[in-house]
């Protein structure tokens, strides 16, 4: 089975983001930068199927600026055996980086495409499903745990209210969630060794999608701030405020 | 100019969720019809026809959808979009995973997790609530997801609207349904709940855990929510955790136990009426916009405050 996997370069995830001043969007400069921690679970779903002697080869595909490059090494020092870079420096969106995908999937032809549930930038928690509608294949998405079957994957899902279990056809589309597995820390001889692995590179316009972007954003503001209340000396302040002041109870 | 909303159901009960997209929908400013899908769910959609603002509702009633599972519903709503300007759904778990897929096969982009609605702009959070962003589309159809709690859910009773039913799309049968294990539902669901008792990660162990936080819970009527670090040691299940990664709660009143702040959690909480921050640590970040705090241990508090109620 041959195993194509996503990943993201993103704000890393321990950087409090501020919003800029004149509402054009958020503080980027000289912020670290690092892989999604969705697509860091994702390759490594990818490279244990690959230790479990059930995937073949993992190829790991990156859609965004020269330095996504850095997030593709990442993923070669964890195990991805080869990286392709669809090089833009534009903002896209979900729908174009699924339909870069979907020509990327065309060329490589996976049995697999895992992907995080989303990305901490713009939280859309939308390419996995549009890749799969793209293709008209059958999706699992926020993946807890996958087993792989005869032509077909058992993939559980975490929903609303506990998990859920699904058959999927292969091919198949895995997004996954925080709980999927903990992805390793790459060692320095695999990082080492992931300098050699190739990257290819390719643009939007050789993939023959238009990128342009279908939603404006007109402001980004920063969050309305709550105040911060009183701090109470006992219990029964607490219920006393809760019912007179408060009337919640 | 009409809207379609898909209702949120468990195959039994119409979830609230579908009343405050409905809210939502309503500032379309456009008639909107109620897609209910599922199997054996003629009682969803009579409940779905009773609420205020509903000008009709579909009922698609097939064992294909009886899952919900996006690859059968997604086809369904495609059938349905000629006639419609823009399609809703909560930001559940299905809303999630359904209209991505139907925004790729309409080409449209989505707007997810939409928390307010002006005319034709959205605002929407992105950085885990860090950034919210006011955004526009120029698709030629909307397909959105909306964040429940940030709407208040409409009423009902004032009509009841026609039900029509439709025609099942035909079903790929890409994915199959195996199983599934849900939470004996004795408590108020996190996403509606009054009130939720949260617990973090100053609990200590599972056992603490439901031994402090559920007992409260159960003599408020409360919901039961856990921080991500909680549910991370394993204190409580993954489907509790209240945050960006979890579920956005908007509670009248939110307690939160044991838990420092995050702002992953804090963006899950905020649109909560009162909340109440119990921890030891006075420095702890929860306490900057807790309406009332707490310093003090948890472990006397907790039976105490449960005792006094």
């Amino acid at each position: 089975m041959k195993v194509l996997v996503a990943v993201k370069r993103v704000v890393d995830y321990n950087v409090a983001v501020r919003v800029k001043q004149d509402g054009t969007g958020v503080e980027l400069d000289n912020v670290k930068m690092s892989m999604n921690p969705f697509d860091e679970i994702a390759v490594e779903e990818a490279v244990r199927l690959k230790e479990a002697g059930k995937a073949s080869e993992i190829v790991a595909v990156s859609v965004g600026p020269q330095k996504a490059t850095e997030t593709l090494r990442t993923a070669l020092a964890m195990g991805a055996d080869r990286a392709i870079l669809v090089k833009t420096d534009a903002k896209v969106e979900p729908l174009a980086v699924a339909k870069l995908l979907k020509t990327v999937v065309a060329e490589e032809a996976p049995d697999l495409v895992i992907l995080g549930k989303q990305a901490i930038d713009d939280d859309s928690n939308q390419t996995g499903q549009m890749l799969a509608a793209l293709l008209g294949w059958s999706q699992g998405v926020f993946a807890s745990k996958v087993e792989t079957g005869e032509g077909m994957l058992t993939v559980t899902r975490e929903v609303d209210g506990g998990l859920q279990t699904v058959e999927l056809k292969l091919p198949a589309i895995v997004t996954a969630d925080l709980r999927l597995n903990e992805p390793r820390y790459a060692s320095l001889p695999n990082i080492m060794k992931a300098k050699k692995k190739p990257i290819a590179e390719k643009t939007p316009e050789d993939c023959g999608v238009d990128i342009a972007p279908r939603l404006t954003v007109l402001k980004t503001e920063a969050p309305k701030k709550r105040g911060g209340g009183v701090k109470l000396a006992s219990v029964d302040e607490l219920i006393e405020k809760l019912k007179t002041e408060a009337g919640v109870l | 100019m009409t809207t379609l909303l898909l209702a949120e159901h468990d195959g039994k009960l119409l979830s609230e969720q579908t009343a405050r997209t409905l809210a939502a929908a309503a500032k379309l400013g456009a008639p909107v019809h109620v897609l209910v899908a599922g199997a054996g769910v003629a009682s969803i959609a009579e409940a779905a026809s009773r609420l205020d603002g509903v000008a009709k509702v579909l009922v698609a009633d097939d064992a294909a959808y009886a899952h919900q599972l996006a690859e059968p519903l997604s086809a369904l709503l495609v059938s349905l979009a000629p006639n419609y300007d823009a399609l809703l759904a909560p930001s559940t778990a299905n809303g999630k995973s359904v209209m991505p897929r139907v925004a790729a096969l309409l080409d449209v982009m989505q707007i997810s997790d939409v928390i307010a609605i002006d005319g034709t702009t959205f605002q929407r959070p992105t950085y885990a609530g860090n950034a919210i962003e006011t955004v526009t589309s120029s698709d030629p159809k909307l397909v959105v997801t909306v964040r429940g709690s940030a709407f208040k859910p409409v009423g009902e009773g004032a009509a009841s609207a026609p039900v029509e039913a439709v025609a099942a799309a035909g079903d790929p049968v890409l994915s199959r349904f195996i199983k599934e294990e849900l939470d004996a539902a004795e408590r108020p669901e996190l996403t509606s709940a009054r009130i939720v008792v949260s617990g973090g990660r100053a609990l200590g162990s599972k056992e603490k855990f439901e031994e402090l936080i559920l007992p409260l819970a159960d003599k408020l009527g409360a919901a039961v929510g856990a921080s991500r670090a909680a549910v991370d040691a394993g204190y409580a299940p993954n489907d509790w955790q209240v945050g960006q990664t979890g579920k956005m709660v908007a509670p009248d009143l939110y307690i939160a136990a044991g838990i420092s702040g995050a702002i992953q959690h804090v963006a899950g909480i905020s649109d909560s009426r009162v909340i109440v921050a119990i921890n030891k640590d006075e420095e702890a970040p929860i306490f900057q916009l807790a309406d009332y705090g707490l310093v003090g241990d948890i472990f006397t508090i907790l039976p105490e405050l449960k005792d006094k109620l």
